[in-house]
């Protein structure tokens, strides 16, 4: 049976568990239909998570294309269907990709499964993120560079505790919606082993009857505690948790069934959920805002 | 002297063709070859690691490349020689920071400024007296008390604990902070 997904016309962290929930009665081995026909908006955790999806299905799915020409195009633009077309049978129209060039992606859509990749992403981002964030978010040059090391520990997840390749995108928008500001966001999705087997694998499993997904991501981003025992494990995700905080920003991280935010004051999003539908391994998503005019440089 | 190219070290020895230290693969690849550079060290030799050809360096590195550095069996032995950083600038400072005080390490750093002093997990009294042995020159204890005004047995407690943390040399007669000048 070919089941039908349909994306919402605003892909987010928060409306991709529709996509989720829709998804969860049907095992990988079904055929699905990711219908983005009409999807008018993706930020970049929208267009990393289909990609995630993707390798989440044991039956190579199929993606309708998003109606509108400007959508697909900035999809194109974004990288996204450059590493869709292996995962997805694409049907709909998919404009030639032209680069990125002067637009608010700050890093199209990247593949991250070894630590050249990580390299790779760095020196990118830091070629053409420091003008933006400087200007656009008005970050002085050591958020600027926070920022990078944000991107590159995110990133990291994936090469040392995945188990499979996943995906990053950074891009600057305007958040009209909830903060009324602009805001850089980096999204960094794999379909992995997740936070809980991490831990599991390294006997890191607190003594507890209650052990889940939501305690394994308590443990690991809000404990900092790593499925390897060296001292020093754990400082990617205190130091990206320390710059979000400083940056007045949010970082939210979903695994298996749960999902964990530092929520800043402008939000009202959950600090911690659990009993979602199941998508396996990890999503993270870093969400940093314009300066207010008391803290430009 | 024995000066260490960080910059040189990372395109040879993690094979990127990158200037930024990032990742724990490439951070334990870098520290691999300076252990190997600090084995020649003779007792009391001073090793200059320069930073100066490297970008931006994150956390998992700095845990990589500093902490381990400095917490190997290696560098924990007392006669062997001390390790000086320079090229350190405010892209890298952060990350280095933070991991030396999660693992209560300090390091000696040699500034664009020409200035040098203590970075990470000191607590004050440490810092004013490794400023003051920085500032004097080679010098002995009790006159480093005279120009403190302290007691004689405090100020040795606090030169042996700098000695014993490898931020300063002792020959026997006298402290100094580990400098360019000294080989």
């Amino acid at each position: 049976m070919t089941a039908v997904i349909t994306v919402p016309t605003s892909l987010d962290d928060l409306s991709f568990e529709q996509v989720i929930e829709q998804l969860a009665p049907h095992p990988p081995e079904d055929k699905v239909i990711i219908d983005c026909r009409h999807c008018a908006f993706s930020t970049p955790f929208g267009l990393t998570a289909l990609l995630t999806l993707a390798q989440t299905r044991a039956t190579k799915p199929t993606l309708l294309a998003p109606d509108d020409l400007d959508k697909s195009s900035y999809w194109a633009r974004a990288g996204f269907f450059k590493y869709a077309e292996d995962l997805y049978d694409i049907q709909g129209t998919v404009p030639r990709a032209r680069s990125a060039g002067e637009s608010d992606v700050l890093l199209e859509v990247q593949p991250i499964a070894e630590s050249n990749d990580v390299h790779r992403v760095v020196e990118h981002i830091q070629v053409r993120a420091a003008q933006i964030l400087t200007t656009r978010l008005h970050l002085e040059s050591k958020a600027t560079m926070g920022f990078t090391m944000a991107l590159s520990e995110a990133c990291q997840n994936i090469v040392e505790h995945a188990g499979r390749g996943g995906w990053v995108m950074v891009q600057v928008y305007n958040y009209r919606k909830r903060i009324g500001r602009q805001v850089a966001v980096i999204a960094v999705c794999d379909a992995g082993i997740g936070f809980r087997r991490s831990l599991e694998s390294g006997n890191r499993r607190p003594e507890t009857d209650r052990w889940n997904d939501r305690m394994a991501l308590e443990e690991a981003v809000m404990r900092g505690v790593s499925r390897l025992s060296d001292l020093g494990r754990g400082q990617g995700i205190k130091g990206i948790k320390a710059y979000v905080k400083r940056r007045d920003g949010k970082l939210t991280v979903r695994s298996g069934t749960a999902r964990v935010a530092l929520v800043p004051d402008w939000d009202d999003d959950y600090p911690a959920r659990e009993n979602l539908p199941a998508f396996p391994g990890s999503q993270m998503q870093i969400l940093i805002p314009e300066a207010l005019p008391a803290e430009k440089p | 002297m024995t000066h260490i190219d960080v910059g040189l070290v990372l395109r040879h020895s993690a094979k990127v063709p990158y200037a930024d230290l990032v990742t724990r693969t490439t951070g334990a690849a870098v520290r691999e070859c300076i252990e190997r550079e600090l084995s020649a060290l003779h007792d009391g030799d001073v090793a200059f690691l320069d930073f100066s050809a490297i970008g931006m360096m994150d956390y998992s590195c700095a845990d990589e490349v500093v902490a381990k550095l400095l917490m190997s069996p290696m560098s924990r032995h007392r006669d062997r020689g001390y390790v000086v950083f320079h090229g350190i600038t405010d892209a890298h400072l952060e990350a280095i920071e933070d991991v030396l005080h999660h693992h209560g390490l300090a390091l000696v750093v040699h500034f664009a400024d020409g200035g040098a002093r203590l970075v990470g997990a000191v607590n004050a009294d440490e810092r004013l007296v490794w400023d003051m042995v920085y500032a004097q020159g080679n010098s002995a204890a009790t006159r480093l008390a005279e120009v403190a005004g302290r007691e004689i047995e405090a100020m040795t407690q606090l030169l042996d604990v700098l000695h014993r943390r490898h931020l300063l040399r002792f020959d026997g007669a006298s402290y100094s902070a580990p400098s360019l000048a000294q080989s």
